[in-house]
């Protein structure tokens, strides 16, 4: 029995230290998968662990803001106030809804749609629920908080053009972005990101964006953030100041308003700097940003005066009467006419079977190059262009920057058409014939010009023949983009004094088609200037033979009414281009305009003040990351991998 | 009650002196790093857990002492009440119980929950080990004499399955298997045990609830459902790995505190200790389980009766199955069973049972040298 106990015994030992080696074999096992965990994969699940607990949150940049050149904003950040709702902080969400609409207007649409995503966010995540809260709004919730739980107000920012429709055209507006125009950067999928979508907004728009900050946030498992881990400050936008004048801006705009449908530039002479630039009618470029109402929307695309389009870039229109310093140039450099070349004019001027009516309809009698201008004559134009050759005069017209983009900022901008003979052949496949040129000599017939060529066009002729280029951005931050120096045109100094002097008398004597236009204020430079009427259409024989009265056709119908003038007329400074859509008479419509801008222009005299510079204030920084504080609210947001 | 001291063949106080003190400071050291860990849990907070786990362990050191200075021969007297005691409970449970976590486990006693499958696993181990306390090897080889074993384990490994608790089931099992085997059954018992599982596993599985197959699924590919089932798993692997070698740092496992890691202060405790306190933490309280299992190794190898050689061994085995499964499951190795890690989760029941078995454990030891009669 003994022996047997000491077999057992002997037998429960050996199977007891297996239990035992496989116990710590376990403990082995355990071990080396703690260390397998933590040593050789330790990296890869601190990156899973970071990834975790770390949200980044970017802090959506302050646009730069676009200003006048002597500072006044045209574009701007406002503060725009937003009523925001905790769903976590309210025990009936819908119901403390309904009772937010005691104090301020909540639609329906908008409580259906907050109770629906309430159901999809997390709970301590504030829900938008009106933007753009008015101060007496803000001042009733502010009141009544303690009876509306979860409801809080937030400062967020928004574009603001405080010259609302003056500057439409040139500034453009930003708006939200489409799925198309996602890059990739993530700073365009931040909700309420806005980008440029024209004009200077569009030009700019990278500029003008900054830098989105950053925020590292340590966050638990619902995603609440529970302390703030890193902050990378957002960095304003570069500002942009431009070489206009708003004020003047606004004068432009508002002396278009009488008009159905017009445009006009003004130019600085020498340097080609744009001091306004108008197309009437206008829009509030504000409504694109909060969002357009549709039917706002529908009429504006509806519109035949095209409110959307900047007409002094994209309007193109026979220049009319205009034209004829471009024509007379091109003789003058051709030799055809010269200062004593005469001709008399009387009503009309046949050509082969063709008859070319003058506008005055029994003639001027005897022109020659100032008085063809100062009355402007058509008969006189006629028959020197014949000689000259249209390639001449389409020469001439490029040289004057006619017929091309000029290359300016804002890409709306449109070539206008200058005729020739190799163009007519590539465009119709035929000859050019001597009648068209005959056409083409009063800027009518093919020729195309927009507004802004023909101030271009006229600065040209008037600043000792410089071939000055339109600009209109002072600076980009601190980087200059204007010019001053502009390569000279290939024409004599004596021509262009010749050209002058007619556009001088056009307006200072009584016999100018403008003379009544003149600048009578004696503290102002007297203008000078040429008139253009464009036909819309051709003037039947009928019409003609009737003697109808062109204000008496249907508004599409009538002439559109044109204006170059200068000022003043002894040193000229400025530029200025006026076209009136179907305005019937450039002296009646397109020059008082003309007169009134150029006044204008010289009593707020923008040339005498350089563009504004930010050299001059250094608050910018500052400013940045004190508007940083009260930055936007923004739903946290992970970025990147 | 006092007889059962006085009838012992030491006094109280030498009783006392024989208590394994080295056994003693090993659980201190290990429910220190529970109470640590706890603490931690709670955001740097005793509140709420770590007071209360430190106050059952009081009172669990009370119990220990009590069992381990009772008479062995009361124990062994006192087996079979227990054990059928314990069954008895479990029916209890079954028929009517709290329902918690989706399954009928515990019954509320008021001051605690009191789990019977707890009380059974020490229960199953004291029943076999009285059971093969008397027999010859002869015996034991007899293919007949392992019936009585058999139901012994099987009855309430049946009972609690049904609860369902599978996790406590197959530890009841591997235990009493442990036990069989140490008493020196047939080895082909063992190999055709194994066989016949793997066979019966996947007709098993089969009967698994719904949420048993998911978390097998999830063991097998945590990474398929991240953000669903598998997503303890992952999560505590994050943990566990991103503490690295020095461990982020006592209140700074961010997995833990920022809540990404589940069930951080019960079945979890073990990702949250690892986290903050790296390999280093990690392997210090695997040696402490393993000096723990040494220590039972050494009392049951100096009993000299078969009673509490298997008794302590049985109970050792079961604390060291927890130990297993607890760690390998949040390590990612097994699926996730549910089972909390002993002396260091937080929870009553587990801290008492653990306790009571190392009380027993201490009883073999200080009453090696009983006659136990059968």
């Amino acid at each position: 029995m003994a022996f047997r106990e000491e077999e057992h015994a002997h037998n429960f030992s050996r199977r007891a230290f297996v239990i035992g080696f496989l116990q710590f074999l376990g403990l082995g096992i355990l071990a080396s998968r703690l260390a397998w965990l933590q040593v050789s994969q330790g990296h890869k699940y601190k990156t899973l662990s970071d990834k975790n607990r770390i949200n980044m949150r970017m802090i959506a940049p302050l646009r730069g803001e676009i200003l006048d050149r002597f500072g006044v904003p045209l574009a701007v950040n406002v503060q725009n106030y937003r009523a925001l709702i905790v769903p976590e902080q309210t025990e009936d969400l819908k119901e403390s809804l309904q009772k937010l609409r005691e104090f301020i207007p909540v639609t329906e649409e908008t409580i259906d749609r907050i109770l629906k995503e309430s159901k999809k966010t997390a709970k301590f995540i504030p829900l938008r629920v009106r933007e753009d809260l008015t101060w007496e709004e803000v001042a009733k919730i502010e009141v009544h908080l303690p009876d509306l739980p979860g409801l809080m107000i937030d400062v967020g920012e928004t574009r603001n053009y405080p010259y609302v429709e003056s500057t439409a055209h040139i500034i453009g507006y930003v708006r939200s972005v489409s799925q198309e125009e996602l890059t990739g950067d993530p700073l365009l999928t931040l909700p309420g990101f806005k980008i440029g979508k024209t004009g200077i907004e569009k030009v700019y728009d990278l500029e003008m964006r900054g830098r989105a900050g950053a925020m590292e946030e340590e966050v638990n498992v619902h995603g609440r953030a529970v302390r703030e881990l890193s902050k990378k400050p957002m960095q304003s936008g570069t500002r942009v100041a431009l070489s206009i004048d708003g004020e003047l801006q606004r004068f432009v705009q508002e002396a278009l308003s009488e008009h159905k449908s017009a445009s006009a530039v003004v130019l600085d002479a020498h340097s080609g700097a744009v001091y306004a630039m108008a197309s009437h009618p206008s829009f509030d470029p504000n409504m694109f940003v909060s969002g357009i109402p549709k039917d706002v929307w529908q009429a504006m695309n509806n519109d035949p005066t095209l409110p959307q389009t900047n007409k002094a870039l994209a309007g193109q229109y026979p220049p009319g009467s205009t034209f004829k310093m471009i024509t007379a140039l091109a003789g003058l450099e051709a030799g055809t006419i010269n200062r004593n070349t005469s001709v008399k004019c009387l009503g009309v001027y046949k050509l082969g079977r063709d008859k070319f009516h003058c506008w005055k309809r029994y003639g001027h009698g005897r022109m020659d190059i100032i008085s063809a201008i100062q009355q402007s004559c058509d008969t006189y134009f006629y028959e020197m262009a014949v000689e000259t050759g249209i390639d001449r005069i389409a020469e001439m017209a490029e040289r004057f920057g006619l017929g091309k983009t000029l290359g300016f900022e804002i890409e709306e901008e449109k070539p206008g058409l200058i005729p020739d003979q190799a163009w007519k052949r590539k465009r119709f496949g035929n000859k050019w014939q001597p009648g068209e040129t005959v056409v083409a000599s009063i800027g009518q017939g093919y020729i195309l010009t927009t507004p802004l060529q023909l101030a271009v066009m006229t600065a040209r002729l008037v600043n000792g023949g410089y071939a000055v280029k339109p600009w209109i951005t002072g600076y980009v931050g601190d980087q200059f983009k204007g010019a001053e120096q502009w390569p000279k045109i290939k024409v004599s100094d004596a021509h262009l004094a010749m050209v002058k002097k007619g556009m001088g008398a056009v307006v200072n004597t009584p016999k100018g088609t403008a003379y009544a236009s003149q600048i009578i204020d004696e503290n102002l430079g007297a203008m000078a200037g040429k008139t253009g009427t464009a036909q819309v259409r051709r003037i039947t024989a009928e019409q003609r033979r009737l003697g109808v009265k062109n204000e008496e056709l249907p508004w599409e119908q009538r002439h559109h009414a044109l204006f170059v003038g200068y000022a003043p007329v002894d040193d000229p400074r400025y530029v200025c281009s006026v076209v009136v859509e179907h305005g019937v008479g450039g002296s009646s419509a397109a020059a008082p305009l003309a007169k009134k801008i150029l006044e204008q222009v010289q009593i707020r005299d923008p040339a005498a003040t350089d563009i504004y510079s930010f050299d001059k204030d250094k608050t910018t920084q500052d400013e940045s990351v004190k508007r940083d504080m009260i930055g936007p609210f923004l739903p946290s947001r992970e970025i990147g991998g | 009650m006092s007889q059962m001291f006085l009838h012992s063949d030491q006094s109280i106080v030498r009783k006392l002196f024989a208590l394994n003190w080295g056994l003693v400071f090993l659980i201190i050291a290990v429910t220190s790093i529970g109470l640590i860990s706890l603490y931690s849990a709670a955001g740097g907070n005793f509140d709420p857990w770590a007071s209360r786990q430190f106050t059952r362990f009081c009172l669990g050191c009370f119990v220990m002492i009590i069992v381990a200075l009772i008479d062995i021969k009361w124990w062994y007297k006192l087996t079979w009440l227990i054990y059928f005691g314990g069954l008895g409970l479990l029916v209890f449970v079954e028929l009517k119980g709290h329902v918690g976590m989706g399954a009928q486990r515990w019954i509320d006693l008021g001051f605690i929950k009191l789990q019977p499958s707890e009380l059974m696993k020490i229960a199953v181990v004291m029943a076999l080990a009285r059971h093969f306390h008397g027999a010859s090897l002869g015996q034991v080889k007899r293919i007949t004499f392992l019936i009585i074993p058999a139901i012994i384990i099987l009855a309430p490994v049946a009972l609690v399955l049904l609860q369902p608790d599978l996790g406590t089931s197959l530890m009841i099992l591997m235990a009493g298997a442990g036990i069989i085997f140490m008493a020196g059954a047939p080895i082909w018992l063992f190999v055709s045990g194994i066989v016949g599982t793997a066979i019966c596993i996947p007709i098993a599985y089969q009967f698994l609830h719904e949420y048993q197959k998911k978390r097998v699924m999830t063991f097998l590919d945590p990474e398929s459902d991240p953000l669903g089932a598998g997503y303890h798993i992952t999560q505590s692997k994050i943990a566990l790995g991103s503490g690295g070698v020095e461990g982020k740092g006592f209140l700074q496992g961010t997995q833990s505190r920022l809540n990404f890691l589940p069930e951080k202060q019960t079945d979890f405790i073990f990702t949250l200790w690892a986290e903050e306190w790296g390999l280093f933490g990690g392997l210090v309280l695997l040696g402490l389980f393993a000096l723990i299992f040494g220590y039972c190794f050494w009392i049951a190898f100096r009993c000299k009766h078969n009673f509490g050689r298997y008794l302590a061994l049985g109970l050792s085995l079961n604390f060291s199955l927890y130990v297993f499964i607890n760690i390998s499951m949040v390590m990612g190795l097994i699926p996730v069973v549910g089972a909390p890690l002993p002396l260091v989760s937080y929870g009553g029941t587990s801290m008492l049972a653990a306790l009571a078995g190392f009380g027993l454990i201490m009883c073999c030891s200080i009453h090696r040298h009983s006659k136990v009669t059968r």
